[in-house]
């Protein structure tokens, strides 16, 4: 049997409209299962006691500080050196063979599992430098393992900025050094923004990484030094270890509001800080 | 109006300007006068532009541009070995084609050159924003609205804020790049009234398209064109009523005339 074009104009758009559509509803099934398991587990006990009895009985609250506390150490060591370096690329210098191997560095960077990372992290850190597992070791191997997305990221949103705005402030008797601080940054900064969300997003979330690294102690981390169990990894072993399915649903809950918080409320304060200037 | 007897501001001495091998700009020698409107005219791509931005040395930001020969800014090489680029630019402010203002307020947009300068205090800015913007003719339209963003302006006023903007670093050349072509005709009459006005204080160099335009508001008009190898030659160079009555190239005359091309 032949179809006419009109009926495959129709099948066509169904398919793509199915596509999209699962895309959605896969989405949708995963963040609805979670918290209608894991919401009626939420409450203030839950987040304020520290775990007993092996994450059992009481709540989360020492993951949640550790999560904190190892997603920050990251953050300060990844943020200067990756936004540094998407500066370097896309302002000071020109293609050359220095940056062909910057931006593979880079590339390469990003492809290797965060596994990989927790092994590198393990032997380097915990043990060839002697940090133990520790927030320190677990923050240092996620700063290396978001260090690309925040490079490329930036390198992005540093290069769309329009060669008009750097002409103008270097036509003003602008140095490069005032013209990247003043001009060229406060106007990429939505998309440097992006890309650090994403990376806490992927420090949050991540697992390997961390267990191998940052170790998997319950108690509450007082320092840098100390090991600590982020919520990503006390998932995991309440779930992978059976431990109780209950509390484990309800830290996967609470990861997801966290991730879907910080999303919304950098985004915002961002379009903020920029509407306030730019409204046209 | 004859400027021949004016202060000579700026002078070229047979500069020649490279895109990579190709040759833009072929032994141009020009004087510039003091307190007087210069307009560049030609036809597109005869390095108009690229000469314009020999004076503030904007054509250095292109990778690949050499630059031969010697521009004179009150009779120093601004393309001298110890010539700082920054200090240069204080003396030299540009206005684009297009209004570029930066995505901030109107106040920030003309403090931020003096406050690269080293100017903090808010008392000495305040004065630098009024200033700024009476000279451009834009205080009155604005005063109440320092701190809304520049953009929400029309493209007339966004055009006079990159005047004020370029001002407030007290220029003594200031560089119109096209800077009337993206405007209506109402906008583009204030901002040659205000080129007519500035040049009392300054010295003012248009690039412009527009043949009546530089009839109007210039006082030297300088003619450029590619020659038969596309290097761009600067064919003729005399007071802007000589040149539109009398032409004295066929060039020239057939351009002027609107022959061309």
């Amino acid at each position: 049997m032949r179809l006419n074009a009109r009926k495959k104009e129709y099948i066509a758009k169904a398919m793509i409209w199915g596509a999209a559509m699962s895309v959605m509803i896969v989405l949708v099934a995963i963040i609805l299962y979670i918290l209608i398991r894991g919401l009626p587990v939420l409450s203030f006990s839950f987040l304020t006691q520290n775990p007993y009895n092996m994450g059992r009985s009481g709540g989360i609250a020492s993951t949640i500080v550790g999560t904190i506390y190892i997603t920050v150490v990251a953050l300060l060591i990844a943020v200067p050196f990756g936004i540094g370096t998407a500066f370097y690329l896309a302002e000071y210098t020109r293609d050359s063979i220095i940056t062909r191997i910057i931006r593979f560095s880079a590339e390469s960077l990003a492809g290797i599992p965060s596994i990989i990372y927790g092994l590198f992290g393990y032997i380097f850190f915990v043990i060839y430098l002697g940090m133990g597992w520790s927030i320190l070791a677990g923050g240092l191997t996620l700063a290396f393992m978001i260090l690309p997305t925040i490079i490329r990221t930036s390198e992005e949103a540093i290069r769309a900025v329009p060669q008009i705005y750097r002409e103008s402030s270097f036509s003003l008797g602008a140095t490069k050094w005032q013209t990247i601080i003043k001009t060229v940054f406060p106007s990429a900064i939505q998309g440097i923004v992006n890309g650090v969300i994403l990376s806490v997003g992927r420090c949050i979330a991540e697992t390997a990484a961390v267990i191998f690294t940052a170790g998997s102690v319950l108690s509450m981390p007082t320092s840098i030094f100390d090991s600590t169990r982020t919520m990503a990894v006390h998932f995991f072993i309440l779930a992978s270890e059976g431990v109780s399915m209950q509390n484990a649903f309800g830290t996967a809950a609470l990861l997801i509001i966290l991730i879907f918080i910080i999303n919304v409320g950098v985004n915002s304060l961002v379009n903020r800080f920029i509407s306030k200037n730019q409204k046209r | 109006m004859e400027n021949t007897q004016k202060k000579v501001k700026i002078k070229t001495k047979s500069v020649n300007l490279f895109y990579g091998t190709s040759h833009a700009l072929g032994d141009i020698n020009a004087d510039i006068y003091e307190n007087s409107i210069t307009a560049v005219i030609g036809p597109s791509g005869c390095g108009k532009s690229t000469f314009l931005r020999l004076f503030n040395r904007m054509n250095d930001l292109i990778p690949g541009v050499t630059i031969n020969g010697q521009v004179l800014l009150n009779y120093e090489n601004v393309y001298a070995k110890d010539a700082y680029v920054v200090e240069l630019r204080k003396k030299v402010g540009m206005v684009f084609q297009k209004p570029n203002i930066f995505p901030m307020s109107i106040r920030e947009n003309i403090i931020i050159g003096p406050r690269h300068h080293g100017i903090k205090k808010k008392a000495d800015l305040d004065i630098i924003v009024e200033r700024s913007l009476k000279q451009a003719a834009l205080w009155d339209e604005v005063k109440d609205n320092l701190n809304k963003p520049g953009l929400g302006l029309s493209a007339g006023e966004q055009q006079r804020l990159c005047i004020a903007r370029a001002l407030a670093i007290e220029p003594e050349v200031i560089l119109f790049d096209e800077s009337c072509s993206a405007l209506d005709p109402e906008s583009t009459m204030r901002i040659e009234d205000l080129m007519t006005e500035l040049a009392k204080k300054y010295t003012i160099i248009i690039v412009t398209h527009n043949m009546e335009q530089a009839a109007r508001v210039s006082h030297m008009s300088a003619f450029f064109m590619i020659d038969d190898e596309k290097i761009g030659r600067l064919v003729e160079y005399r007071p802007t009523g000589d040149m539109f009555s009398s032409p004295k190239d066929k060039r020239t005359e057939d351009y002027i005339t609107g022959r061309y091309g």
